[in-house]
């Protein structure tokens, strides 16, 4: 870790995609410390994947540097300090469950018994155990996210970047995946960045929520989610959640009324 | 097979004028072509500069020059003859001919049995075991069996190059019999269910649905069909004695290799760009049909 | 479609035996319909012997001249498997070779798939001017030549079809691009390669059949059936032909099985 003690420090990046010219990103500054849950929110096309890419070093910014527990973002992926959830499971499909949550520890050099031992434990947290022997295709859309997330946790990165991981699932299965996800997040105590574009979801899980407006990508507002440490069911019932809730979804609203006409709909269509 | 991705990144091609790009292509085609023609030489250069004989002894018989091979498209054959190329464009036109109506049959066909298996799981267990296994008979061998037999059947006007005709069906039916089952099969199960919906008959569903999902499966057959009848033609005429296309024209100039091996050279190439005009030919078809035609369905 | 494959769960023994034998009955029944057809019809319109012999005389002739025909049939059949490694295993070196250069592959890639399109069995000859048309070598080299470009386009596709967020994925943690080859790459790739082999191996025993039309030892099968038609002993010669066609069926089942023990993940064994 390093001496100022953050996890991940942002500072004043700005990323530009020749193809198109666009500027995905501008002039980004955030600082994550140890065991805080962050959820980015935006409308679609805002920069949150691409900012998530580049603190995972998956594409460099045009300027400004990412730090990562007092390391390059470079040198922190060599070191494989993070670990990644894309929105679809990303899993390989020649590979059966188990396996495909041994890939990274694999590539860390684990022996046999060890990553065995591991998979087990993994299965076991996200509830899988009696599915180590099936492949991606026998699965639903939950349970291979859950392989993901899994596969992401084996080798227990202490910070976590998971892109809109619960997008493509039903209500009900996102809900309770995000139960999952909580009570997984207090046992290991890692660092969480979340993509996602449900306000209700962002508040629900983090410890603060950081709203971006689209093009260029920039930081709107970060609003501190001071609900109870321990979230339940009836977290989504405390008049404090729906304040909170207000509260994001007016940041991505005053936003909205200095955007261009585009820019609305592009608001507008991450709310679909 | 695997998940979509990055679906919401633009084209990199749409600030590239089209022309452009075609330019480019054309471009790397021929760099390609001379790079190969290079190559060609350059083995051929070294391997006589230095005297090697692995795998095969080279020299001006067994490997002509590239030029030597062209210029003998300008000169005659014989004597008091029109030049090789003159020749070999006709006998192509006599082979494409064979090929075409080879082709065209084997695609109706191919297509016909697709349509009926799609059908009937019964008659798809029943018969698709021979299907795929008639393509591992040897169709040379069979050959002159097939021209004694078909030939006597066909009326005067197409005997000789008919059976040479079917020959080249027979190895178009298949990719594409198997190819159009495939397609036939590869529509969309909600699809099918909204058509129940509406008591769309078994016919309406072949149309309307079943037929234009199959279409990219059908041409990447037709692609591969394209090849298979002109090789179908070229074998075909071998055994049926005829002389007037490119397999009898190979069958004769292999006999005078040794004194003149850029005739044979020539008739092979002149072969060669039959094939990929008729692979093109396809491709254009499927251009013109198939707006969004996936490369990558075999 | 003709599928006895089940992956993942294994019914009962016996169970599976009875599925297989009601997949394969109506193939059983049409073969023993078509052979009497054949046979009946024989009879029924006093076809020539010489124009289509009896099924049974084929058979007969088959066992009855098996000292010649079968060390034909096994001659020629080394001629294509020696074809078929060689030329399959330079496909898909070259492929490999190729897909390293991404602008090398994209313009070789057309020129490629053109030449796919080239009668190539028109160039027997010529392998038998440079070969010694008695040596197999010649029907190995243009078997090989068949072989060599389905198999290479085929897998320079496969490994062009590595899906980018696996890639991604895998650079997050921190993979070797060898890593990503051999661990995404290859995998992805290994379904194509299979529709090729399958495909070769048909081309590798019709090229090795066609070489020896334009001359061959008299060992070979393909020499043995032309010599045979041309004396009018067709019974003889369609027992040839059967031989060739089961020798051919062999290698492209060897390839089936090989596919079915390799890529177990892929659509066609799943829901076959
Ligand atoms: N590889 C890329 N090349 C060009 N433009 C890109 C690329 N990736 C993203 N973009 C553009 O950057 C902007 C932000 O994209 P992204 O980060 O994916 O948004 P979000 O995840 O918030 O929906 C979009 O306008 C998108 O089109
Ligand atoms: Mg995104």
């Amino acid at each position: 870790m390093s001496e100022s003690g953050n996890v991940v420090e942002i500072a004043g990046v700005t990323k530009t995609f020749p193809q198109g010219n666009v500027t995905a990103l501008e002039n980004i500054d955030l600082t994550l410390r140890p065991g805080e849950f962050v959820s980015l929110i935006g409308p679609s096309g805002c920069g949150k994947s691409t900012l998530l890419r580049v603190i995972g070093d998956l594409i460099e910014p045009t300027r400004g540097t990412v730090t990562i527990n007092g390391k390059t973002a470079r040198q922190a992926r060599a070191d494989r300090d993070y670990g990644i959830v894309f929105q679809d499971a990303v899993l390989f499909e020649w590979r059966n469950v188990a396996k495909n949550i041994a890939v990274p520890l694999e590539l860390l050099g684990w022996d046999r018994a060890k990553r065995k031992e591991r998979v087990r434990q993994m299965l076991e947290l996200v509830e899988l155990s009696g599915f180590a022997d099936h492949h991606p295709w026998q699965l639903s859309g939950g349970m291979q996210q859950r392989v993901a997330i899994a596969r992401a946790l084996a080798f227990e990165p202490a910070l976590l970047l998971m892109d809109e991981p619960f997008g493509a699932l039903d209500e009900m299965t996102r809900e309770r995946l995000n139960l999952e996800l909580l009570s997984i997040w207090a046992k290991l105590g890692s660092t969480v960045v979340f993509v996602t574009h449900s306000i209700s979801e962002a508040v629900f899980l983090s410890t603060r929520v950081v709203v971006m407006s689209p093009r260029p990508g920039r930081i709107a507002g970060i609003v501190d989610v001071d609900l109870p440490a321990q979230r339940s069911v009836e977290t989504r019932e405390d008049p404090r959640y729906f304040e909170l809730v207000t509260e994001v979804r007016e940041l991505l609203r005053s936003r909205g009324e200095h955007l261009l006409p585009e820019e609305e709909a592009a608001l507008r269509s991450s709310h679909e | 097979m695997s998940s979509a991705a990055a679906a919401t990144l633009p084209t990199r091609r749409t600030f590239t004028a089209p022309l452009a790009a075609g330019t480019k292509r054309a471009a790397a085609v021929v760099c390609v072509l001379a790079a190969l023609v290079g190559l060609y030489e350059l083995y051929h250069w070294v391997w006589v500069s230095t005297g090697w004989t692995h795998p095969f002894v080279v020299d001006d018989t067994t490997m002509p020059h590239i030029w030597v091979i062209l210029h003998a498209l300008w000169q005659p054959a014989q004597v008091n003859q029109p030049a090789l190329g003159t020749i070999l464009f006709h006998k192509s036109l006599f082979t494409a001919k064979e090929a075409a109506v080879g082709f065209g049959l084997g695609a109706v066909i191919g297509f016909a049995i697709g349509v009926v298996l799609v059908h009937s799981r019964l008659l798809t267990r029943g018969f698709l075991p021979y299907i795929v296994a008639s393509q591992t008979i040897p169709i040379l061998a069979i050959a002159p069996m097939v021209v004694i037999w078909v030939n006597p059947k066909l009326p005067a006007g197409v005997q000789g190059w008919g059976s040479v005709a079917v020959i080249a069906a027979y190895l178009t039916f298949f990719p594409v019999a198997i190819n159009t089952l495939r397609g036939l099969q590869s529509a969309d199960p909600r699809a099918l269910e909204l058509m129940r919906t509406y008591a769309a008959s078994r016919w309406t569903v072949l149309w309307k649905l079943r037929v234009p999902t199959s279409l990219p499966y059908v041409f990447a057959a037709l692609k591969i069909a394209a090849t298979a009848s002109v090789v179908g033609a070229i074998i075909g005429e071998l055994p049926s004695g005829l002389q007037d296309g490119l397999g009898g024209a190979i069958l004769n100039f292999n006999q005078y290799y040794s004194i003149e091996p850029q005739e044979l050279w020539a008739t092979n190439i002149v072969a060669a760009l039959l094939g990929i005009i008729f692979f093109v030919g396809v491709v254009a078809a499927e251009k013109a049909i198939v707006r969004r035609a996936p490369e990558t369905v075999e | 479609m003709s599928g006895i494959v089940v992956t993942g769960i294994s019914p009962g023994m016996g169970r599976r035996l009875g599925q297989q034998a009601r997949e394969w009955l109506p193939a059983l029944v049409v073969f023993a319909l078509a052979i009497a057809a054949w046979e009946g019809a024989i009879a029924a319109f006093h076809i020539q012997q010489f124009l289509l012999p009896k099924p049974s005389d084929i058979v007969k002739s088959c066992w009855e001249q098996r000292h010649t025909l079968w060390p034909a049939g096994w001659y020629t059949f080394k001629e294509a498997l020696g074809g078929f490694v060689i030329g399959s295993l330079a496909g898909m070196a070259a492929a490999t070779l190729i897909g390293r250069f991404k602008t090398l592959g994209a313009a070789l890639m057309p020129i490629a798939i053109a030449a796919n399109a080239i009668p190539i069995i028109a160039f027997a000859p010529i392998f038998n001017q440079w070969f010694d048309p008695l040596s197999p070598n010649s029907k190995m080299a243009i078997a090989a030549v068949l072989c060599f470009l389905p198999v290479m386009v085929n897998t320079l596709r496969g490994l062009q079809s590595a899906s980018p967020r696996q890639v991604e994925l895998m650079r997050s943690y921190a993979a070797s691009s060898f890593t990503i080859w051999r661990r995404v790459r290859v995998p992805t790739a290994l379904p194509y390669v299979f529709t090729a082999l399958k495909v070769a191996s048909v081309l590798a025993m019709i090229g090795a059949v066609v070489g020896e039309y334009f001359g061959g030892s008299y060992d070979a099968l393909g020499v043995l059936i032309r010599s045979k038609a041309q004396i009018l002993d067709f019974t003889t010669a369609w027992a040839g032909i059967l031989v060739a066609s089961l020798l051919g069926i062999a290698l492209y089942a060897a390839v089936v099985a090989c596919e079915r023990l390799v890529v177990r993940w892929a659509p066609e064994a799943r829901d076959s």
